[in-house]
């Protein structure tokens, strides 16, 4: 009798080494319901799958039934969120970065996800392309040239204030009238704020408690499973459903809402470039095609699709950056990383102070905003990070997935917003601040040479981000919804794929169904942030016992 | 005529498999062939197993006890993928080529309008191994 247990090539791991298993009655997919609809099969978990399914359409209904109602109510809900509870998202997102922080020095950095003698899925290309191209990718692209080009603005034109004493301007901290040097850092310093250390911290808390729950716990991969410290095996109730179903929730509707504005946001781009009309048929033919790209990646699945696209982009990415880099004016624009990168950490205790600030509307209107958009997207997000890092060291983990992308950004938002400040400042070209957000990208590659090659690769890349986030959601979906099997039935991810752009064309056509879903996705961003506080506790537990288990 | 006969096995549907089994050891009686059960498992904790060493060494215990119950030559292999659900036929496929079997035992359904869409595990094997391939039918 010979036990082969060989792993086939691939690099795909032996397993596995020691590692502290949650001992639970519960066996996963004994909820889910199989059976087969006409030829093909399915294998859903219940009530999870039905009730988001469900609850999609009914939402979807309502903005279209009653569209101002529901677009004064998400309003409503979004504006009480981000304004009232701005001092809770800015206090818990530090206390996520210091959390991260913390775990990269612990001795608890040491354990590594999946056992002891666990080995890397995946290299670290391939692994850090689609922990990016899930991340931001698509963010990158839009806000990469207008974000600090909005910071900037505001802050030289200094501060006002209105008659009831609260700050008018939309400027960070104490603005910078009339200094132009200065409002380059504090606009450089206000951007990496919001797409440095504090995001990649919340997708790593959401990653790290999803990998460790289930690759060292033998807990499902699903969201709920990082609840079981706290709630025992009632976590396989109600209480797991609510749960899970909130994230589908949030995944869904935000990636339908990024797919329908980022068709409105590639029409820009096309009508700009070769002048294809700008209009609902264009759109709902972007949104389709998106769709079906997104559709085949899924139906190649984890490595023949969402990698190889992954990869693919983040090559295009950098070869645009390097081009963006060597054109402009290289040496103004390594200096402005490098001050940058000061900039922000000089002020990154005052611009990430929850209580007593006075700039209400960059507070709040920028980075409790913000910090709501990223929460609401970190189950997404966290969970497909957690898919593919099954063989990491917490450390390594960490470091990978807080500094490594913190510090590409810093660099990303250097080379495309510095060039475009260079062209205002030194060059008086004025024409990417003055555009609409959509279009200021394309306008500042525009006096760069080669400039129809280079905005080319910049739509290549806005359309292939959004495909990668379509099919990596659809996995998530689908994953949770299937009680954390991820060996259901290959047509259910597709599925959901169709699923996602059909909602997204549905409330593209509705009169601003897409801005009062948006708002509704950031609302959810407030339970989740609760959610995430508790995943610290549950991180820390789970590695303490793991720790403790090794010995 | 055959030495080592392949019968991929998927654990959480073992019950089904009675008739694939039955007939595998059949053939390894028959021409004194080794039977090697492959299994293909996620990365991720699965209703069968809650990680792939804990799955390998189920399968093992299965190919042990099919050995004992039918007096043959068994062996095992546990293929971790990071997408079964997409990846399985390139895994056994690579599984046949890569220890040499001459001979694929394999269960699979009855042709439907499914699989002009995507084929069953079967088909796709049969397709792109040397090996020959006899398809049980459920």
């Amino acid at each position: 009798m010979t036990d082969e247990n060989v792993s086939a090539g691939d690099g795909i791991p032996t397993p596995d080494g020691a590692s502290h298993v949650i001992e639970t009655d519960y066996e996963i997919g004994q909820d889910n319901v199989e059976g087969n609809l006409g030829p093909f099969g399915f294998d859903i978990h219940n009530p999870v799958f039905a009730i988001s399914g469900l609850a999609i359409v009914a939402f979807v209904f309502y903005t279209l039934a009653l569209p101002e109602q529901a677009g004064a109510v998400f309003n409503w809900l979004f504006d009480s969120v981000t304004k009232g509870f701005d001092w809770f998202f800015l206090g818990a997102a530090n206390i996520f970065v210091i959390f991260c922080l913390l775990l990269i020095v612990s001795p608890v950095g040491s354990v590594r996800l999946g056992g002891t003698e666990a080995t890397p899925d995946y290299g670290y290309v391939g692994w850090f392309a689609m922990l990016f191209a899930a991340g931001m990718g698509i963010g990158l692209m839009f806000y990469g040239v207008s974000e600090p080009m909005s910071h900037f603005s505001s802050s030289v034109g200094g501060t006002a204030v209105g008659e009831d004493g609260i700050r008018t301007d939309w400027a960070p901290l104490g603005a910078a009238g009339g200094d132009e040097a200065q409002a380059v850092r504090l606009g450089m310093a206000a951007t990496i704020f919001h797409w440095g250390l504090h995001p990649w911290a919340i997708y790593a808390v959401v990653g790290l408690a999803l990998a460790l729950f289930s690759y060292n716990k033998g807990l499902p991969l699903t969201v709920r499973s990082a609840f079981y410290p706290i709630f025992g095996d009632r976590i396989w109730g109600w209480p797991g459903h609510i749960i899970d179903i909130i994230a589908v929730f949030a995944t869904l509707f935000g990636l339908a809402t990024s797919l329908g504005f980022g068709a409105t946001q590639a029409n820009a781009g096309l009508n700009e470039l070769f002048g294809i009309p700008v209009g609902e048929t264009t759109e709902v033919i972007l949104i389709s095609a998106i769709t079906a790209v997104a559709l085949v990646s899924v139906l190649r699945g984890l490595d023949g699709g969402v990698k190889v696209l992954s990869e693919i982009n983040m090559g295009l990415a950098f070869i645009l950056l390097i081009f963006v880099l060597l054109v402009g004016p290289t040496v103004w624009l390594l200096t402005l990383f490098a001050d940058s990168l000061l900039a922000y950490i000089q002020y990154l205790p005052a611009l990430s102070n929850p209580i007593g600030r006075e700039d209400v509307n960059f507070s709040q209107g920028w980075t409790s905003f913000y910090w709501a958009w990223w929460i609401s997207w970190s189950p997404f997000v966290g969970m497909f990070i957690a898919r593919v890092s099954r063989g990491r060291s917490v450390r390594e983990f960490v470091v990978c997935v807080l500094l490594i992308p913190s510090l590409v950004c810093v660099l990303w938002m250097s080379v495309f917003g510095g060039s475009a400040l260079h062209q205002v400042i030194n060059d008086g070209y004025t024409a990417a601040q003055d555009a609409t957000l959509e279009l200021k990208l394309f306008k500042m590659l525009d006096v760069l040479p080669l400039a129809s090659i280079t905005s080319l690769i910049g739509i290549v890349l806005v359309i292939v981000f959004f495909v990668t986030s379509s099919d990596s959601g659809s996995l998530v979906i689908d994953t949770i919804t299937a009680g954390g099997k991820v060996d259901a039935p290959v047509p259910q991810r597709a599925f959901w794929a169709i699923f996602e752009g059909a909602v997204a064309i549905v409330l593209l056509l509705s009169a601003g169904g897409l801005k009062s879903l948006q708002s509704m996705v950031i609302s959810t961003g407030l339970p989740f942030t609760v959610i995430l506080l508790v995943m610290c506790f549950a991180i820390w537990q789970g590695l303490r016992n793991e720790r403790r288990a090794i010995k | 005529m055959f030495h080592k006969i392949v019968l991929p096995v998927d654990l959480t549907h073992a019950d089904k498999l009675g008739k694939a089994l039955g007939l595998a050891a059949e053939l390894a009686t028959r021409y004194g062939a080794e039977v090697c059960y492959v299994g293909v498992t996620a990365n991720t904790p699965g209703a069968v197993a809650r990680n792939p060493k804990d799955y390998s060494d189920r399968l093992a215990a299965f190919a042990a006890e099919q050995g004992h119950e039918r007096g043959i030559n068994t062996t095992s292999r546990t293929i971790v993928s990071h997408d079964p659900s997409v990846d399985t036929d390139r895994h056994l496929i690579e599984a046949v080529k890569d220890l040499g079997a001459d001979l694929v035992v394999m269960a699979t359904h009855l042709p439907n309008a499914g699989d002009y869409i995507w084929a069953g595990h079967g088909a796709s094997v049969a397709a792109h191994v040397g090996a020959s391939v006899f398809l049980v039918r459920d």
